[in-house]
């Protein structure tokens, strides 16, 4: 997309509108015409289901995080990859071993994740620190 | 006229989820309203033809940070908050306090703008793509610090496996 007025994000306008409508029709609808009568069963969250037990609230696994920090981390890294994407072809060779030296630095620590396990879920290492 | 509309849009649906925030008693009910709010913004910096600060609110605001929030709301067990008092006794105050410093600023704004002439806005189609922009301005003048952040993001991945595990 070269030009960079608003014109030319109409489509995605139109779009926005569109499913905010959609959605805010179907919500307000659901609630106009449907009727509610909630019993225990009902709001069970698998009706037809095992009868829960419990809370479902409980701490989780610090693993959870370590997944999200390390997704964050490589998002952080990938957003890096839009203007170079853009000027790829001006740099040339140049982009490309900045970017090759980039990505190498951040290689090191994929491999460093992956060899402490923290990308392994099922690591027996992992398993006998947990019951630790 | 359209520009106009699409802000005020944006910037009515930030601020009232950016309250909604705050005022929800159910933790998750807050996050959602945040990746509204955060996605308002983004909006609006497409609205400022900021596509990549856009780009960077979408993936890494709403994506990446939110799921951060959304794991630690995890981590956390949310019956304790249920039960505390929300907020604080001073609250009147703090309202008050912010109402009057949104007062102060729209006088501010509106009385010193003869002292402060804001220069022609430059037209759109003039603009280059602020992707490009950022690119070119990476790639030269901060190729340094550009590397450096590199090794910022593999410290902060080590940091990370050393501190969420027992043991390395």
């Amino acid at each position: 997309m070269t030009g960079n007025d608003l014109q030319s994000y109409a489509p995605l306008l139109l779009h926005l509108t569109l499913a905010m409508a959609l959605s805010g029709v179907l919500v307000l609808l659901s609630s106009l015409v449907g009727w509610r009568r909630p019993s225990t069963t009902k709001s069970q969250p698998y009706e037809c289901g095992i009868t829960p037990t419990g809370d479902a609230r409980e701490p989780f696994s610090v693993k959870f995080y370590l997944v999200a920090m390390v997704f964050i981390l490589f998002d952080v890294e990938a957003i890096f990859l839009y203007p170079w994407a853009y000027i790829f072809r001006e740099l040339r060779w140049f982009g490309f071993v900045e970017m090759i030296l980039y990505i190498g630095i951040l290689l090191v620590g994929y491999f460093y994740l992956w060899k402490k396990g923290a990308l392994d879920w099922n690591r027996p290492a992992v398993r006998r620190d947990r019951a630790s | 006229m359209l520009d106009q509309i699409v802000f005020y849009f944006f910037a009515v649906l930030a601020v009232i989820s950016a309250v909604m925030v705050v005022t929800r008693r159910n933790v998750v009910q807050s996050a959602i309203f945040l990746i509204t709010a955060l996605l308002a913004t983004a909006g609006i910096f497409l609205q400022l033809h900021a596509e990549f600060l856009f780009i960077v609110q979408v993936i890494l605001y709403a994506g990446g940070i939110m799921v951060l929030f959304v794991f630690v709301i995890m981590l956390v067990s949310l019956d304790v908050s249920l039960n505390q008092v929300q907020f604080n006794r001073q609250w009147w105050l703090g309202l008050l306090l912010a109402l009057v410093l949104g007062a102060q600023l729209t006088i501010a704004v509106a009385v010193g703008r003869a002292g402060l002439p804001l220069g022609e806005p430059a037209p759109a189609k003039m603009l280059e793509p602020s992707t490009q922009l950022v690119g070119r301005v990476l790639f030269s003048e901060y190729v340094l610090p550009f590397e450096i952040a590199s090794i910022l993001l593999l410290v902060a991945m080590i940091g990370a496996v050393v501190m969420a595990k027992k043991k390395i």
